[in-house]
């Protein structure tokens, strides 16, 4: 097993290049200027210069070169210096990777960014996979019954009506109307008391739960699929012929087997989380790192963007990885050895 | 809850009221919440050429004049505003002396200092600065510290209007001690610095996070007694603008949103009934316009084509374009006050000029345009020989006037064009729209044959105005060498390919002219040559639309300066 991870992680290396690579050839042939979106009374003799001070003016392979060292050197031991209080080499004229839009290192604005993303769209994640098993099993155990039927038809309603849509009728009804929750989430506000605890739980429950509705309706379809492949399978009815109870036979038989590819599912869409809801970030103005990489694609800030999508691919290989050792572990038959 | 904190603060406010000084206190209204949908990146102005950056930083550092909402200019900084009168700008216009206030102080306790004016000059024109703003500083030889509180700006051509340099949100003073290491190529690594300007201005940040929120708390060494009523402010970005809108106007949560371009439909239901706020619109000079081509756009011309070659009466003049009658009947045509309606709502008013503002600018001349006038100009289509075809359409030797109007892809601007289309079918006029994606219009990439200076159409709309509150260099636009042609790289300004001697010049007399009457005088009479010869037919006087919340008392608007140019007087109303 350890020899896996270790072959995987290291296969991950080129293609993780290969993707970085493609990345900023793709952004930088695309077309967008980071002064197009100045006034049309700004010069273009003045926009020229802005270009050259953001470093446009040397040849892509340089660009990408000096990209890449900011990523893989200089940020890391930039991190290593924080976490520790010490300084390796010329800490002070290390170049990091600065946003265009800021003038500010894109790290730290990924780190500023992450907390309210992993609340808000975490903690949806969290409540979705939580309600979506129960109600998957039960939907399976009785198929067809009224509980079957509503919950398939809410499903059908979760994962086809938008989150835009969903966020901008919960605001209507419980802000506007009802005046139960803010509209606004205030990324100011410090949980240190029991008050600001209060109030951190209301601005989240509009869109932790509009997302949270969202991931549900997908997860349970695919845990009642999952259940009701199983149910029908042999050692299924050998257990129940060796007198085990029904209960028994559904929880620890049926439900192990069907999380299978259930748990997989489930790991490979957390790297999404740290991709942030970006519709539903703007709606409730929660801005984490969504609303970073919109408002980043938006004004062509080219650093943050080739920033924030590499570190994406990054997530996304490592969950893979994960989701295939987690497979290894719940199914038996699966050796990588 | 929200009820029970209202009945605290009133008790407490009730019980305060008995002494006497409690209504001048500083800081006595708590926080002022403001909500800008498009969040500031950066609170340094010089970095970024963004409205929301303009804004955000204006209430934290500040220029030596401001413009009221009324374009007027106003001495903020500065004892007074300099005039050739009280002997502050020299006689050949060549200099220009500031004197600024004393005991101020920048929100660290240090002084205020000329030390500080020339920095900020230093600061933005050092060509590795990559400073957004350095047309504000164009023309200046020096700037010298004459005494501690005394600037001189020295330029390198006669300025009748030197207000540039130190003027406006787009150009506030930094202080020297905390930039001083971050001129040049370093400015852009100066990210604590550029986060947290220290300012002479009402509030002072305290925590800034790029593109979602800053936090500002009332300097304690604002140099106004009382002043701000405010505590802090909450200048919370993010979201969009009809959201916005109904966080002011339904739920009350904030005090003022920015920048609400939002149907008219929604924010006109938003606004009536027991809306919990009031809207205000700001008119700056932003003028939506229709251009029209002097040229022959005809792509069989090849290189020619919408090319100006000048020579007697304009040797590739428009087919029909250049007859004074089309021009006329197609502005006659037009009812403005459906295209406000429809499309602008609170953000436009019918504008018959290109120089609406500021209001001493604005000339009354052209009016025939305010009402819709469908006879007359079919009447004068008639007079001058433009009979309708079998398919409704006129022509004249062959020609038909079948226009193309093209704009930049919008869902507003394609409304007014299908109007317009519609207004220009009943007298006669075919019209065939097309609509280019705004980065591609607006790019001026030489290479493309869709930009707005290429012009290959017979008409084109979009939106343009100026800064500052002096028109010259806007009113150049449209002199003879400014025509965009190959020569220039279609660089020049005036897209319709006007050229008018008698323009010109005009033109030539403001760029001698100092005395302000004279000045209007002649910039109204060059507007209303543009105006009355038809070279763009005006439509809409855009504005900005913002709104705040009842209890909410100073907000003005201003699409001169900052809309926050005067927070230091704002507060809740008691």
């Amino acid at each position: 097993m350890v020899q896996y991870i270790i072959r995987r992680l290291l296969s991950a290396i080129p293609t993780l290049l290969i993707i970085s690579f493609v990345i900023f050839a793709i952004l930088d042939l695309a077309p967008g200027d980071p002064t197009g979106n100045l006034p049309m009374t700004v010069p273009p003799e003045v926009r020229e210069k802005i270009r050259l001070s953001l470093g446009l003016g040397e040849p892509m392979h340089i660009r990408y070169y000096k990209w890449l060292v900011q990523f893989f050197v200089n940020e890391p031991l930039n991190i290593i210096e924080h976490s520790f209080g010490i300084v390796i080499g010329d800490g002070e004229n290390r170049t990091r990777i600065l946003s265009w839009a800021t003038r500010s290192p894109v790290i730290d604005l990924i780190v500023e960014r992450t907390p309210q993303t992993l609340w808000v769209v975490g903690l949806s994640y969290l409540f979705g996979i939580l309600m979506a098993i129960p109600i998957g099993i039960i939907q399976a155990y009785r198929q067809y019954s009224l509980f079957d039927q509503i919950g398939t038809f809410v499903a059908m309603i979760g994962f086809s009506v938008p989150t835009f849509f969903t966020g901008v009728v919960a605001i209507i009804i419980f802000s506007v109307q009802l005046k139960w929750f803010p509209m606004i989430y205030d990324t100011t506000l410090e949980v240190n008391s029991w008050n600001n605890f209060v109030l951190q739980v209301k601005q989240m429950i509009m869109p932790v739960t509009v997302l949270a509705f969202y991931q549900a309706s997908q997860l349970s379809r695919f845990m009642r699929a999952s259940i009701l492949d199983n149910l029908n399978l042999d050692y299924v009815r050998t257990a129940r012929a060796k007198g085990r109870k029904e209960n028994a036979v559904l929880m620890i038989h049926v439900l192990r087997n069907s999380l299978i590819p259930v748990v997989t599912l489930i790991a490979l869409g957390i790297p999404s989380i740290f991709g942030g809801a970006i519709i539903t970030e703007q709606i409730f103005r929660v801005n984490g790192l969504g609303q970073l990489l919109i408002i980043a694609i938006q004004g062509a800030d080219i650093p943050t963007v080739q920033t924030l999508t590499f570190l994406f691919a990054v997530l996304i290989v490592i969950f893979n990885l994960i989701a295939d050792v987690l497979y290894g572990m719940l199914d038996p038959r699966i050796r990588y050895d | 809850m929200r009820k029970q904190i209202l009945f605290w603060v009133s008790l407490f406010a009730t019980i305060s009221m008995a002494g006497s000084a409690w209504a001048a206190d500083r800081g006595r209204d708590g926080e002022l919440k403001l909500l800008y949908w498009q969040a500031p990146s950066t609170m340094m102005p010089y970095l970024s050429g963004g409205t929301k950056e303009l804004e955000a930083s204006s209430i934290v550092i500040e220029p030596l004049a401001r413009y009221d909402n009324d374009g007027k200019m106003w001495p903020w900084l500065a004892e007074e505003i300099p005039t050739v009168e009280n002997g502050g700008v020299s006689n050949d216009f060549t200099s220009i002396t500031w004197k600024i206030k004393k005991n101020i102080k920048w929100s660290d306790g240090s002084d205020l200092t000329s030390e500080d004016v020339v920095f900020t000059y230093e600061y933005c024109t050092h060509p590795d600065t990559g400073c957004t703003q350095s047309n504000y500083y164009n023309d200046i030889v020096s700037v010298e510290a004459l005494d501690s509180h005394t600037i001189r700006i020295n330029f390198t051509v006669a300025k009748p209007f030197p207000y540039s340099a130190f003027v406006g949100y787009n150009a506030p003073i930094l202080q020297k001690a905390q930039f001083e290491n971050c001129v040049g190529a370093k400015a852009q690594e100066c990210t604590e610095e550029n986060f947290h300007p220290i300012g002479t201005g009402p509030f002072k940040v305290v925590d800034f996070k790029p593109n979602d929120v800053v936090v500002l708390e009332a300097n304690s060494n604002y140099r106004e007694e009382g002043k701000p009523a405010f505590s802090g402010v909450l200048f919370k970005g993010g979201g969009d603008a009809a959201s916005a809108a109904r966080a002011v106007l339904e739920t009350g949560e904030m005090h003022y949103a920015w920048n609400l371009q939002v149907e008219p439909e929604i924010l006109n239901k938003m606004a009536e009934g027991d809306s919990k706020g009031t809207i205000i619109a700001g008119f700056g000079t932003a003028v939506e316009r229709l251009m029209v081509n002097f040229t022959n756009p005809d792509a069989a011309l090849g290189e020619d084509r919408a090319e100006y070659l000048g020579g007697n009466n304009n040797r590739n003049a428009h087919p029909f374009l250049s007859d004074y009658a089309v021009r006329r009947a197609l502005s006659l045509a037009i009812d403005r006050q459906i295209l406000v309606d429809a499309g602008y709502g609170f953000a436009g008013k019918i504008s018959c000029n290109v120089l609406p503002a500021p209001a001493i600018y604005a000339s009354t001349a052209n009016d025939e345009c305010k009402t819709q006038n469908v006879d007359e100009a079919n009447r004068l289509l008639d007079e001058a020989g433009w009979a309708r075809g079998s398919d409704g359409v006129r022509e004249k030797d062959g020609v038909r006037i079948s226009i193309l109007y093209q704009t930049s892809t919008n869902s507003v601007r394609q409304g007014t064009q299908a109007f317009i289309k519609e207004m220009w079918k009943a007298i006669g006029v075919e019209t065939e729209l097309r609509n280019i994606d705004a980065s591609v219009f607006f790019g001026g990439d030489i290479g493309s044959p869709d930009t707005y200076q290429k012009f290959y159409a017979d008409i084109e709309m979009y939106t343009n105005t100026f800064s500052g509150t002096d028109p010259e260099a806007y009113m150049n636009s449209w002199t003879c060498k400014e025509v965009a042609r190959r020569s220039n790289n279609w660089g020049g300004n005036n897209m319709p390919r006007y050229c008018n001697p008698d323009y010109d010049a005009l033109a030539t007399q403001m760029s001698k002219t100092a005395n302000l009457d004279e000045r209007i005088r002649l910039a109204k009479s060059m507007n209303d040559m543009l105006m009355q010869d038809y070279a763009m037919i005006p439509l809409i006087h855009r504005g900005g639309v913002s709104a705040y919340s009842n209890d909410l008392m100073g907000p003005v608007g201003n699409e001169w300066d900052s809309e926050l140019w005067n927070i230091a007087d704002w507060h809740i109303h008691k």
